[in-house]
């Protein structure tokens, strides 16, 4: 009885512990996604996807205007250590305010 | 092109999965052909039109998800297709919406080894695997409403930057898993804690950005309601939503329910982390809103869900038959518990009162339901709940910089011929 007991409780045990044996992946969809053209649009595209995907840009809300892309640029750099050069960093803005 | 989804079916039959007219509020257009097999992209096959300007969107289907609405590819962030809230109280584990903050998400966790670790200021340090959180603690079970803190940030006016989504960023589920308090009492908080800090797998892409963690008071994650959820609506978490394990923090919004959830660490000091500090901020006052344009002069961390409720059953512009006209939805708070739903045919004039569904508990969607006669013409119909503390919506939405807690009565207009 007390064998049986104890055996069940094994047997609860193994299958609580092993119902979740098996690893699991994932395959996340890599879509190409391509930026407005315009001058500037390079830089942009190849410094932005380092860290995200350039649907990031094309879903905010049209003609924000210079102040605040010129805010999120800096954000990036300031706030999320992105390496981008003044320059760069003053074509990306002006190129998102001109096109987006 | 590109295969959106390597070894996953995809298939995107627009008249099979979305039926115009089951499009409801904040879902509109669906266009485009069907797609079958695995071998195309079809990124630009479906689309959504949220309705603001530049709302068009993608439906995508991802691993474990039926077709949603793409916000954003890396790190992925899906909402809700809005009409899957018509569907009951709870929402499918397929539909649940994603979002992520980091592109260096977890892609591939051996539940075998999967390990919690818990410390700093505890009496004992632990390592926990599933099988220990599963064997080791009580098991308890509570359904709680997730609702992202940008939900709906796509209809603030004037526009603010962010994710722009439409009203799909929000989801019922039946959760289980154990107590955080249980976890930190077996670890044994040490005297002057102050915070709980929470961080999951997922990782920046650069060195020089802010990791995405989280905490909460003490007290708050020691009130028996946090919890580490191991299971939704009856099955493992999807992965796409913190498998194996994340956070639940009932009432509050979806930034703190760190998603695999795989360090917390008690800490005699208030956490100063980007993502508390600087992030998830809003302003310090009653309305947690300022004047448009304007920004707040103090801020606090995000709490809890106001209190929102939404028609499910038509959308807008749709045309009704005149007379008497069903009307159903959900509505939910921060945990006070809905205690009335209100309903208005003539835009706002008039209400009156819905009959509400089954209690799933006070963190929970609750369904309602009404009826209400139409005349011929264009009808403003309008939904307000109200909670046990007596806090409803407001008439029309406030505004905060960052576009969090969205609220105002929602509306919609159908034409009754």
């Amino acid at each position: 009885m007390r064998n049986a007991l104890r055996l069940g409780l094994l047997a609860a045990l193994l299958s609580a512990v092993s119902a979740h044996a098996s690893p699991v992946g994932i395959d996340l969809p890599q879509p190409e996604q391509t930026l407005k053209p315009g001058p500037g649009v390079e830089i942009a595209s190849n410094d932005c996807r380092t860290c995200h995907s350039l649907d990031y840009i094309q879903t905010q809300p049209p003609h924000m205007g210079a102040a605040f892309w010129n805010a999120e640029v800096t954000k990036m750099i300031k706030t999320y250590g992105a390496p981008i050069p003044d320059p760069d960093a003053k074509a990306i803005a002006d190129y998102l305010a001109q096109t987006y | 092109m590109r295969r959106e989804a390597g070894g996953i079916a995809v298939v995107m039959e627009t008249g099979a999965k979305i039926d115009r007219r089951q499009w409801l509020a904040g879902a509109v257009a669906v266009s485009g052909a069907a797609v079958l097999g695995t071998t195309k992209s079809f990124a630009a096959d479906s689309t959504v039109s949220l309705p603001f300007a530049n709302g068009d969107r993608p439906l995508v289907q991802y691993p474990g998800k039926r077709p949603m609405i793409r916000l954003t590819a890396r790190p992925p962030q899906l909402e809700t297709p809005f009409e899957v809230f018509n569907e009951g109280a709870f929402t499918p584990n397929d539909a649940f919406f994603v979002r992520y903050h980091l592109a260096g998400l977890p892609t591939f966790i051996d539940p075998d080894t999967y390990k919690i670790a818990v410390g700093g200021k505890v009496a004992t340090p632990l390592s926990l695997s599933l099988g220990d959180l599963k064997t080791g603690f009580e098991p308890v079970e509570l359904v709680a409403v997730n609702q992202c803190s940008g939900n709906s940030r796509g209809f603030v006016t004037p526009r603010v930057g962010g994710g722009q989504l439409g009203n799909g960023a929000m989801g019922n589920a039946r959760w289980k898993g154990v107590k955080l308090s249980d976890v930190l009492n077996k670890a044994g908080v040490a005297a002057g804690a102050v915070q709980v800090k929470f961080d999951g797998l997922d990782s920046p892409v650069l060195p020089g950005t802010p990791d995405f963690a989280k905490a909460l008071d003490i007290d708050h994650a020691l009130d028996g309601e946090v919890m580490i959820a191991y299971e939704m609506n009856g099955e493992d978490l999807p992965f796409l939503n913190g498998y194996p394990v994340r956070l639940v923090v009932p009432g509050y919004y979806g930034t703190y329910w760190m998603k695999h959830l795989s360090e917390i660490t008690v800490l005699d000091s208030v956490y100063d982390g980007f993502w508390m500090s600087t992030a998830y901020r809003v302003p310090d006052n009653d309305c947690h809103c300022v004047d448009p344009g304007t920004k707040p002069q103090k801020t606090v961390p995000i709490g809890k869900f106001d209190v929102r409720s939404f028609m499910t059953n038509l959308r807008d512009g749709q045309t009704v038959r005149s007379g008497r006209v069903a009307l159903k939805g959900i509505a939910f708070d921060g945990g006070a518990g809905i205690s009335e739903v209100l309903v208005s045919a003539d835009g706002g004039e008039s209400w009156s009162p819905a009959a509400l569904g089954p209690d799933l508990g006070k963190y929970s969607f609750r369904e309602w339901t009404a009826s209400v006669h139409l005349k011929p013409g264009a009808r403003a119909l309008a939904v307000r709940a109200v909670n046990r503390l007596n806090q409803t919506q407001p008439d029309k939405a406030l505004w905060n910089p960052s576009g969090y807690m969205r609220n105002g009565v929602e509306t919609l207009t159908v034409n009754a011929a």
